[in-house]
């Protein structure tokens, strides 16, 4: 129910913005993400845009991981 | 980079799962609040790859389980009033309430349609003037900001046939309910991920401080999920409970303050009631004063019987994390995706339906 996918956005007008999910455009509301630009990845929920996704974070997280995979193979 | 596969790396997944290995040196009983994380933690097996130390208990964090049958049951009352069509989220239909479920009112010919959103509930609101369009307006806070959009929407485009019929509900203050009950001796929790987009992870902070329970909010990827169960091991070893966010990319400690905004201009806190938890003081949102008139439960008058249980059905302790569906008698026997008994076998989300799924027998 609280289900949100990352979704890119392809064009803004207004409030709203057209993204692509699979192949598939959409019209979504950006009223609670009104910082959303062309080319940025939205929290799709319900029509709503959430967030937007933020892609240095997203790069820092996969670091994390990488990190922690090494630990577990020097251990 | 599109936010999903690269989340789902096995070969780092594996790896992952060795350091929690390597860090789990106790039982460790770990509850994943939100039902959208027990899908992903059953599709993908991570229940049985995790070591023997880390237990994982599913909560309440499912909006259609925790509904209770009093508001099922206002739902279809007034779907059953004149020249009202009542709009829902698709995961309500079936949901057994006293008596019949929203999909048994359609099929005696209640007008109960089926949304994506609730934009698509004001397009039916404006596309049928002469009719009053009714939102049955369920979710937590994840949901809440665009039941609040469309509020304020109504109103700026004088859409005077739309209402909601307010049944949102609050995390932080289950949280602390199902913890003051005390049935769990819980060592962390995993934060739900999209209700965290809105509120951001400074509400959990009780949590640690006043229970010395761990806190790790988390995505809903294989990878974002071990990794807070990493996190969450971590802190429990070194003895130091605190709030962290995994799911960086989504969250961050304020929440979108934008959101925040449209929920308070529209809402005021008020009580709710849980499934299996009962009236919780404060866990819930009404319309205020303010917005009054696209409050169903004010506009519309309802006359309800008497509520009823569903003899044997346990989802009530289900959602509390004290019982699995596997110790309910009635689960794969009476209840079943096809006739569900209740609401956990109903919505996707459920931890009965995700058993039924994706646990073998």
């Amino acid at each position: 129910m609280c289900l949100a996918v990352p979704v890119k956005v392809v064009s803004i007008e207004g409030n709203e913005a057209e993204v692509e999910i699979g192949g598939v455009r959409r019209r979504v509301s950006i009223v609670l993400t009104p910082e959303a630009k062309v080319g940025d990845y939205v929290l799709l929920h319900t029509g709503y845009a959430i967030n937007v996704v933020n892609e240095a974070e997203a790069q820092e997280t996969l670091k994390i991981l990488e990190e922690m995979a090494r630990l577990d193979e020097i251990h | 980079m599109k936010y999903i596969d690269e989340f789902r790396d096995v070969e780092l997944a594996k790896k992952v799962v060795g350091r929690i290995e390597q860090l789990s040196t106790r039982p460790t009983r770990l509850m994943e609040f939100c039902g959208g994380h027990t899908v992903s933690i059953m599709r993908s097996g991570l229940r049985q790859l995790l070591p023997p130390t880390v237990e994982m208990l599913s909560g309440p964090g499912c909006p259609v389980c925790v509904t209770a049958n009093a508001d099922i049951d206002k739902a279809i009352a007034l779907a059953g009033l004149p020249d009202v069509i009542v709009t829902t989220f698709g995961d309500m239909m079936k949901v057994p309430g006293s008596y019949a479920s929203l999909q048994q009112a359609r099929a005696a010919e209640a007008d109960i349609r089926i949304v994506y959103s609730t934009q698509d509930a004001l397009q039916i609101a404006k596309d049928n003037p002469s009719q009053s369009v009714i939102f049955i307006g369920i979710g937590f806070e994840t949901t809440a900001p665009t039941i609040a959009a469309s509020i304020l929407q109504a109103e700026s485009e004088k859409i005077k046939n739309y209402y909601v019929l307010c049944l949102s509900k609050l995390c932080p203050p289950i949280m602390k309910a199902l913890l003051d009950l005390g049935e769990l001796k819980l060592d962390g929790i995993i934060c739900p991920g999209h209700v965290s987009v809105i509120i951001g992870s400074r509400p959990y902070a009780f949590i640690p401080r006043d229970y010395g329970v761990a806190c790790v909010v988390s995505g809903f990827e294989p990878l974002d999920i071990l990794m807070s169960v990493e996190m969450l091991v971590k802190q429990i070893e070194t003895g130091k409970p605190k709030v962290e966010i995994a799911y960086r990319r989504g969250v961050n400690p304020q929440g979108n303050k934008i959101a925040l905004e449209l929920m308070d201009r529209v809402f005021e806190i008020g009580s709710a009631d849980w499934r299996g938890i009962g009236v919780v003081p404060a866990s819930g949102l009404k319309i205020k004063k303010q917005f009054e008139r696209f409050d169903a439960e004010k506009a519309f008058a309802i006359t309800l019987e008497p509520v009823r249980e569903a003899k044997g059905c346990i989802c009530g302790a289900i959602l509390r994390g004290v019982k699995t569906p596997l110790d309910c008698k009635l689960f794969r026997k009476a209840c079943t995706p096809e006739h569900p008994v209740g609401p956990c076998m109903v919505s996707s989300e459920g931890s009965c339906a995700a058993y039924n799924q994706y646990e073998s027998v």
